[in-house]
């Protein structure tokens, strides 16, 4: 990789009480790459996400973004970085005070403070790029079905154009044809505007689809990372484990 | 027996601890722009307006109680006379501040605590940081600030209802001269049992909102932890407008 990576994470560690969550977790998130870990249920990975984005203090470790370490920035220049994310959060997160189209344009709204007009206007354009109709821009989330309510939350997330996306299980919860409708949205909206992506998910097909780099999180730690094809042929025991979901194996015996 | 002593006390200054930074740092993200004009309007009317029926009715039946209890008291020693006094005074001095601010607590404390509850639930707070808007400046601050410049205002309108109140049962029922009795009313009036009511209307606004805003914010997950923050919210701010309308009578009776 001849570019800097885009988000660079080294050596992180987060405990909650005397549980140790992430144990001296590094990672590199290069250009336009999509990076997807996985690993079971309760092993850290919306943790992982949270302390990169900072909605979680890492206990220690360093986190640069675009070069800079944010673990060391105050929150007013967190948040200026924080314009070039997006996130898809696993429930959807929309704010049910406000319609559709108002959660779309929020981060114009608020975040870049851009007209109300011109935001609604991007808006409607990234509604229609997830597959939803300007009939559900004025109607509120509570409206909408779960797979629409992925999609909006998913418009949302891509509407600042941000450089850099995290999605949270983004399937997780949907039946398979919503999950590959979505996973062929995250394909084509990351790549429509050249972002980059790290994903968690403990769906095998979904990460499929929309990996280029697999990582896997086991007891806090990234055991094993390399791409599609590696993962494919790799002789690790928890990686093969994983992604056969074989019940006896070394995930299950510790 | 003196570990749990300790501990309570140690939990105790705890709270007290989080709750002033997590006050303090509202206040600052709130007094710099961006201003969330919208917001601070909908909790205007949500605090406000809205609380305007329960707060009236607590008023006019208490003014009503206080007339007849002060008359039984008073006819004892034939000071009849002075049950407007009585009336106006307890309604501006206590009573108004005290119930406006209990009610209120109950209907818009529980209501904040479990609204913003849920946004922490359903990680739209933290959607709201990953779209560049603090959420204490967005969520806390215009609640803070509404608290704070209704519920004087609450406060004026259960006064009002208040002595109507008293002056219903005082001429209808006990039948005092209406004209008389309004002059009573007005007599020993002065403008500081008014003034320092609102003061403490004005402190309770604060309580309610922080606890409502401090406990959702910092509310566990799900169903059960919503729930609990909503408990907490209430009983809390209960607490405090009584403990702090005793520390304000305290200081405001010196003067």
């Amino acid at each position: 990789m001849s570019n800097p990576p885009l988000i660079r994470v080294e050596n992180l560690v987060k405990s909650f009480g005397s549980r140790r969550v992430l144990d001296g977790i590094s990672l590199e998130l290069g250009e336009q790459e999509s990076l997807v870990i996985i690993g079971g249920s309760g092993t850290g990975k919306s943790v992982l996400i949270k302390c990169i984005l900072g909605l979680l203090k890492a206990d220690s470790g360093k986190i640069w973004i675009k070069g800079e370490d944010i673990t060391t920035l105050s929150s007013s220049q967190r948040q200026e970085i924080l314009t070039h994310c997006g996130m898809l959060f696993q429930g959807g997160a929309l704010f049910d005070s406000m319609t559709v189209a108002e959660n779309v344009a929020f981060g114009l709204v608020q975040g870049m403070r851009m007209d109300k007009k011109k935001a609604r206007k991007i808006a409607l354009e990234k509604l229609k790029a997830v597959n939803l109709s300007p009939a559900v821009a004025n109607i509120y989330p509570a409206e909408l079905s779960g797979g629409m309510q992925k999609r909006a939350a998913l418009a949302r997330a891509i509407a600042t154009n941000p450089e850099f996306i995290f999605f949270d299980e983004p399937t997780t919860g949907l039946d398979p044809i919503v999950s590959g409708t979505i996973n062929d949205l995250i394909i084509r909206c990351v790549r429509d505007i050249g972002a980059s992506a790290i994903s968690i998910t403990h769906d095998i097909s979904s990460l499929r689809k929309i990996a280029d780099r697999v990582g896997l999180l086991f007891k806090g730690k990234l055991i094993w990372t390399g791409t599609v094809e590696e993962m494919d042929k790799t002789k690790d025991p928890y990686v093969h484990q994983f992604i056969n979901g074989l019940p006896d194996g070394p995930f299950t015996q510790s | 027996m003196f570990e749990n002593i300790g501990r309570i006390v140690l939990l105790f200054f705890g709270n007290c601890g989080r709750v002033s930074i997590f006050f303090a740092k509202s206040i600052h993200h709130g007094v710099q722009p961006p201003w969330y004009g919208r917001q601070f309007l909908r909790q205007l009317i949500q605090i406000g307006y809205f609380s305007l029926p329960v707060v009236g009715l607590t008023a006019i039946f208490t003014g009503m109680v206080l007339a007849l209890q002060s008359y039984t008291g008073f006819s004892r020693f034939s000071a009849e006379s002075a049950v407007a006094t009585v009336v106006v005074l307890s309604m501006t001095r206590e009573l108004g501040p005290v119930l406006a601010g209990l009610m209120v607590a109950g209907r818009v404390g529980a209501a904040m605590a479990a609204e913003i509850g849920t946004m922490r639930v359903t990680e739209q707070i933290d959607a709201l940081v990953t779209l560049s808007t603090n959420p204490l400046k967005f969520l806390v601050a215009p609640r803070v600030l509404a608290g704070l410049l209704m519920l004087p205002a609450l406060v004026i309108v259960a006064d009002i209802i208040g002595v109507l109140g008293g002056y219903i049962i005082g001429v209808y029922k006990l039948g005092f001269n209406s004209a008389n009795y309004i002059q009573q009313t007005w007599k020993y009036l002065e403008a500081d049992d008014v003034i320092s009511g609102l003061i403490k209307a004005a402190v309770f606004g604060v309580i309610i909102t922080l606890m409502g805003c401090y406990h959702g914010y910092n509310s566990e997950r799900g169903a059960e932890g919503v729930g609990r923050a909503t408990t907490n919210a209430v009983v809390s701010a209960s607490i405090l407008i009584l403990f702090m309308n005793y520390a304000l009578t305290v200081l405001l009776f010196e003067k």
